[in-house]
């Protein structure tokens, strides 16, 4: 081994911003890389399961009963949905787990910031990996529509980019609140009260007017019932007829999304010094 | 004695007044020293002295919170990722990626100090081979013993190739086979000249890589010096260690008095503290103490320490 005792130029310390980010995403990447196979297999099974059961299944008896009242079949009324909800689920749980690993299992996060990587940059890095992963479930799930006939309109494809919006106004929050964690513990908490509820009474399986009057103004605070709703108004084409709506669920996304990412960078600061 | 403080100019590290606090409680008080480039510096001293936390403090995870340090001439509060792009750090406790292998472990955290693909795997290469660990390039991280983690986090921190490197316990946990493996490859670094900064409450581990170091106890430096000159100022060059019959030590009074510069009762042992050690024992046996073992050795940084506080390093 070459010793490096005298005097030489300080390596790449003008690296930018953006190429530390980069860094940590790199580090996904390879991690990345052991599980691609099982998580891609999942990404399609999932869908596959859940249209056949819920959409055709189901679907068929809603379809024969009141459901004329949704103006579309069964089917093409949930998959849009159950698109913004699926990428939801995995959007929680690469906020949770993972960065409970990067912080007090394998200390992934303490061992970067040893480097010239700042807390910020790691969680920009970890925020990032986490909308490409669930761009790929959004886009496989929009891939396992189609054979189903679930689409009704080309802006399905807009629907992608906004259920990674839906995954991300939940996961920057909650990646937020797992950087102030020291055990897993009130996880559970978090899919139990926050995210299975959600799941099912956002405008998922049955539309939010179908609740009780005092439920209805909580789905609409909610990231869920917009992430849904929008996503639904691409996939039957039906944005055009009010663009507005359209504008304001994208804003409620949008403003999550800021506070999460905002959190998120005050508490890896926090825990990392 | 001189102050090997005073000349500022070679100084690494220079800290002047360094406190660390968490709340109410005072982790680190008003300590002062400097370390020189090429020396191997030591903070020995028990559990919770403070010397982690002032290992975070160099090492620019952890914001000072009074008084003045500098690391390579910087200034960590606003420098902090300028400094830690030279300076290698091993954690107490692993922060290995268990699920990549032992080489993508090197290659990531080259990547983190801004080296290329090739030259982060050029680098990884050598430094599996300096650590020994070239053979389990490929293996995952996991399976590895203690102490093949720990070399691993040794030539991790070196992938940047610093000019400083600090370790927090670098051997602990590890059994001796695996410690001395650890020290000869530090032993190498030193030899050529790499700053070495470490922690530690084992004495022979101080002895071994120190070239100087300070005491720590209770947040706060009470000895400096390197490991010859501490044992000489507050030892003396022999101890005599007598064990008793628990109830025999019981009994003891003043039958140890005069027999030794120094007489200290531990809860299972007596030591006596004399330049002299085959003489104190002799001198024992004429008073008629009986004790069940008597070893008479060198006094070592854990009769410094023990001079110094009153207490044992490892409790």
């Amino acid at each position: 081994m070459t010793a490096w005792t005298g005097d030489r130029p300080t390596e790449r310390v003008g690296d930018s911003m953006l190429a530390r980010i980069s860094r940590v995403y790199e580090h996904q990447f390879l991690l990345y890389r052991r599980t691609w196979r099982g998580s891609i297999f999942n990404s399609f099974l999932s869908p596959v399961l859940f249209l056949l059961a819920m959409g055709v299944g189901l679907g068929s008896y809603v379809d024969k009963g009141g459901g004329g009242s949704l103006g579309v079949p069964y089917l093409a009324f949930l998959a849009p949905g159950l698109l913004a909800a699926a990428v939801m689920q995995t959007a929680s749980f690469e906020a949770t787990f993972p960065i409970m690993a990067g912080f007090v299992w394998t200390k992934r996060f303490h061992a970067m910031h040893a480097t010239p990587l700042q807390p910020r940059e790691i969680a920009l890095g970890q925020i990032s990996w986490t909308a490409t992963r669930i761009t790929l479930v959004g886009a496989i799930f929009v891939l396992v529509m189609i054979p189903f006939g679930a689409v009704h309109s080309p802006l399905v494809v807009l629907a992608i980019p906004v259920a990674t919006l839906t995954g991300l106004a939940f996961s920057t929050p909650i990646t937020a609140y797992a950087a102030t964690q020291k055990t897993m513990n009130r996880f559970n908490y978090i899919f139990r009260f926050g995210i299975t509820p959600l799941f099912l009474f956002s405008g998922t399986f049955f539309p939010v007017d179908q609740l009780p009057g005092f439920l209805q103004p909580i789905a609409w605070l909610t990231p869920l019932y917009h992430g849904v709703a929008l996503s639904r108004s691409l996939a039957l084409g039906t944005i055009g007829s009010d663009p507005l709506a359209g504008l304001i669920h994208l804003g409620v996304l949008l403003v999550f999304i800021v506070g999460g990412v905002v959190a998120c960078l005050y508490q890896f600061d926090k825990r990392l010094s | 004695m001189p102050d090997p403080t005073s000349n500022t100019d070679a100084a690494l590290i220079r800290a002047r007044g360094l406190t660390k606090r968490f709340g109410a409680f005072t982790a680190v008080d008003a300590i002062d020293f400097s370390v020189a480039k090429g020396e191997s510096f030591g903070f020995l001293g028990p559990n919770g002295a403070g010397k982690t936390s002032t290992m975070r403090m160099i090492g620019c995870v952890s914001p000072v919170t009074e008084g003045e340090l500098t690391v390579l001439g910087l200034d960590p509060e606003r420098d902090g990722p300028r400094i830690r792009a030279r300076i290698g750090v091993v954690p107490q406790q692993d922060t290995l990626d268990t699920e990549l292998t032992v080489e993508d472990n090197l290659m990531i955290y080259g990547r983190y100090f801004g080296l290329s693909r090739g030259e982060a795997r050029r680098r990884a290469k050598e430094l599996l081979d300096f650590v020994q660990l070239t053979e389990r390039a490929n293996d995952q991280v996991e399976p590895l013993s203690g102490g093949m983690k720990r070399r691993l986090s040794v030539a991790r921190s070196l992938i940047n190739q610093p000019d400083l490197m600090l370790l927090d316990e670098p051997t602990t946990g590890l059994d001796p086979q695996a410690r001395h493996m650890v020290w000869d490859r530090l032993y190498r670094l030193k030899q050529r000249g790499v700053t070495l900064v470490l922690t530690t409450h084992y004495m022979d581990e101080a002895e071994q890589l120190c070239d100087r170091l300070v005491v720590m106890d209770k947040a706060k430096i009470v000895a400096e010096g390197s490991p010859r000159e501490l044992i000489e100022r507050y030892s003396t060059r022999e101890v005599t260690e007598m064990r008793f019959d628990p109830a025999v030590q019981d009994s003891l009074g003043d039958e140890l008095d005069g027999l030794a510069e120094r007489v200290e009762r531990l809860p299972d042992r007596v030591l006596l503290y004399t330049d002299d050690g085959e003489a104190a024992a002799v001198a024992a046996h004429e008073r008629g103490l009986r004790p069940e073992t008597v070893l008479v050795r060198r006094s070592t940084l854990e009769d410094v320490f023990l001079r110094l506080t009153g207490r044992s390093l490892i409790e």
